[in-house]
């Protein structure tokens, strides 16, 4: 027997330096965000501050945040999602295709068509659906075949781009829907871009579902201590498979409103797309060793990068330094959160 | 006199050619704390095992109140009343007490919204304060997450956990073998709680004198038979340590 001898601090409170860990974990990031805001409105208001400028911004950050919010899906359970801009690919060849079949026009037909919300209704199921079907199979082979997310994910980027290059023989599908285009990619409801509005949707409904759910309070558990949730008689399987499929729908969300903006499939256009949604969901406090995260965490993160970019441009600083500056900003995330699991553990 | 909460008979359990063990007898009776002794790899822990529904014996029979029983899994075990603390807390860090109290048991909202999966924290986290007060665990906080509380404090947590939804007969498998003086003393206190609110604990510990202190009856096993069970104040340590590591089998209740 060995009796290790700890300090007993039953008693304690908070001590001062997780009240400082929990500051600094939870709530700088967030304080940066509103610095860099308050930065750039106050050096240059009338560009950074219009009505024009802060719509672009968020219909920029409107994709990535759908994303980003099916890679805090996984990477709360502590996995990773490499594939997430190839299966957008993936999804919106195939929907793009769909609905020229559908609409009667040729393959090679530039443009718009002028398919109806029937035939578009049917191009974004489908790309929801390859999306689904894209994370059943990374999600299988996490969770049953127990092979390494990152390893699994690599091998269905790889999958998902070279047949979404295979079926379209590396050509992009340029003829989109002209309702598509026009009310979705380019239309708003009540003065609010309609990619927006989807985003917005998306994002309150994934907070919900994370937040206040038993789903996802077991997300959080598996992510945590799966075993833990395994012996509570948590089917941690089909939850595992269950959260890739979530993360391939929305990448097939994604994969309809980048058709839409774009009027065109962007088949070279998201090899970044995975790096670019982890970081931003790192940044948002979530943690690369599961078990914790946030939805709002996910949408500070995405907002970050964009704004900086935004702000660089507008000041006239050469945009490159944005990209200096992100990852940087990555690193320092990502060591603070664990200065916080270390100060946690130590307890 | 009844039946015993639990009962085990001429349970044998072989993992290939190793005869783990041979024919043993064990019974937990209401109300009591059951210490389990033995040397290392006398078969406490694989005895455990099969009691909680982690494993299945290879011969035997096990009844709860006198009614043979088979579990298939924990969760069955779970469903007559009887629980198991894991050695490595089977605890989700990163949720807060509450959370891991009802994890797999999540109490949901009424109506339309408990339906559509949203749960009732304010009445989980009520019942968990209760839970603990029940028991006497006082937890520097109820919000934080599990990985800040002191290594007594996580025990006492999972502890509790099973006294949520185990009636009848909770197994730890050497709770204490972490922990510091302090806490230990914590957790023996929790466990005589746990006797008090009614529910039957079997504890495995090398601690000797604690077993002795804190134990009604305790059960010898050695090389995965029974050689001794005596009754916690007939015995001294010197007499518990010689069965463990000489003791010859006790004859065989007839089954
Ligand atoms: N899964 C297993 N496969 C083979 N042998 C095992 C297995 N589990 C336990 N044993 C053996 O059974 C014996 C009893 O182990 P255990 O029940 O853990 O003893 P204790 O808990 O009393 O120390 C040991 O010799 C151990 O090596
Ligand atoms: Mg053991």
């Amino acid at each position: 027997m060995s009796t290790t001898t700890e300090p007993d601090r039953e008693d304690d409170a908070e001590t001062r330096r997780e009240r400082l860990t929990r500051l600094f974990g939870g709530g700088w990031i967030f304080l940066l965000l509103i610095f860099l805001i308050a930065l750039f409105a106050a050096l240059r208001p009338m560009q950074f501050g219009s009505a024009y400028n802060l719509s672009q911004l968020t219909i920029n950050a409107a994709i990535l945040l759908v994303l980003s919010i099916g890679q805090t899906f996984v990477i709360v359970t502590a996995g990773i999602d490499l594939a997430i801009g190839a299966v957008l690919v993936f999804a919106s060849v195939l929907s793009a295709k769909t609905m020229l079949w559908l609409a009667g026009a040729a393959g090679t037909t530039f443009g718009t068509t002028d398919a109806s919300w029937l035939v578009i209704g049917i191009g974004s199921l489908v790309a929801v659906a390859a999306g689904m079907a894209w994370g059943a199979v990374s999600g299988w082979l996490v969770a049953v075949a127990r092979i390494p997310a990152l390893i699994v994910t690599l091998g269905t980027f790889g999958m998902a781009l070279g047949l979404a290059q295979i079926i379209t023989g590396g050509v992009d599908v340029r003829a989109m829907p002209e309702r598509l285009v026009a009310h979705v990619g380019a239309g708003s409801i009540a003065g609010v871009p309609t990619l927006v509005v989807i985003a917005v949707v998306v994002t309150a409904g994934a907070a919900v579902v994370l937040h206040l759910t038993r789903f996802g309070t077991r997300v959080f558990a598996i992510g945590s201590n799966a075993e833990a949730a395994r012996r509570a008689g948590i089917n941690v399987r089909a939850y595992m498979i269950a959260i890739y499929m979530i993360s391939g729908a929305l990448a097939g969300v994604g994969a309809v409103m980048s058709n839409a903006r774009f009027s065109t499939t962007t088949i070279g256009g998201h090899g970044m797309d995975n790096l670019t949604t982890i970081s931003a969901v790192v940044l948002g406090g979530t943690s690369l060793f599961g078990g914790v995260g946030s939805i709002a965490g996910t949408v500070i993160g995405v907002f970050i990068p964009i704004i900086l970019l935004n702000g660089f441009v507008i000041l006239g600083i050469p945009p490159f330094w944005q990209t200096v500056a992100m990852g940087a900003v990555l690193i320092v995330a990502v060591w603070v959160d664990q200065l916080k699991r270390r100060a946690q553990e130590r307890g | 006199m009844d039946a015993p909460l639990l009962e085990a008979r001429g349970i044998h359990k072989r993992f290939g050619h190793a005869h783990v063990l041979r024919g043993v007898d064990f019974a937990v009776h209401a109300g009591e704390i059951c210490a389990l002794v033995g040397d290392n790899g006398a078969g406490k822990s694989t005895l455990v095992k099969i009691l909680s529904g982690a494993d299945a014996p290879s011969a035997g029979t096990i009844s709860v109140e006198g009614r043979p029983v088979v579990f298939a899994s924990p969760a069955e075990a779970q469903r007559h009343g009887i629980a198991t603390v894991y050695q490595d807390l089977a605890l989700a860090p990163d949720l807060s007490p509450a959370d891991n109290i009802f994890l797999g048991n999540e109490l949901m909202r009424r109506g339309l919204a408990g339906r559509l999966g949203f749960l009732d924290r304010a009445e989980m986290r009520r019942r968990a304060t209760e839970q603990f007060a029940r028991l006497g665990v006082r937890l520097r906080s109820n919000k934080a997450p599990v990985s800040s509380l002191s290594g007594g404090q996580r025990q006492s947590v999972a502890i509790s956990r099973a006294a949520m939804w185990a009636d009848k007969v909770i197994f730890m498998d050497e709770p204490t073998a972490a922990l510091g003086v302090v806490q230990t003393a914590r957790v023996i206190e929790l466990i005589r709680q746990v006797k008090q609110a009614g529910i039957s604990v079997v504890l495995i510990s090398h601690n000797m004198p604690q077993v002795i202190e804190v134990a009604d009856r305790i059960v010898v096993l050695r090389l995965g038979e029974n050689v001794a069970e005596f009754h916690a104040g007939d015995v001294d340590v010197d007499r518990l340590i010689a069965a463990m590591t000489a003791g010859t089998p006790t004859a065989r209740s007839p089954s």
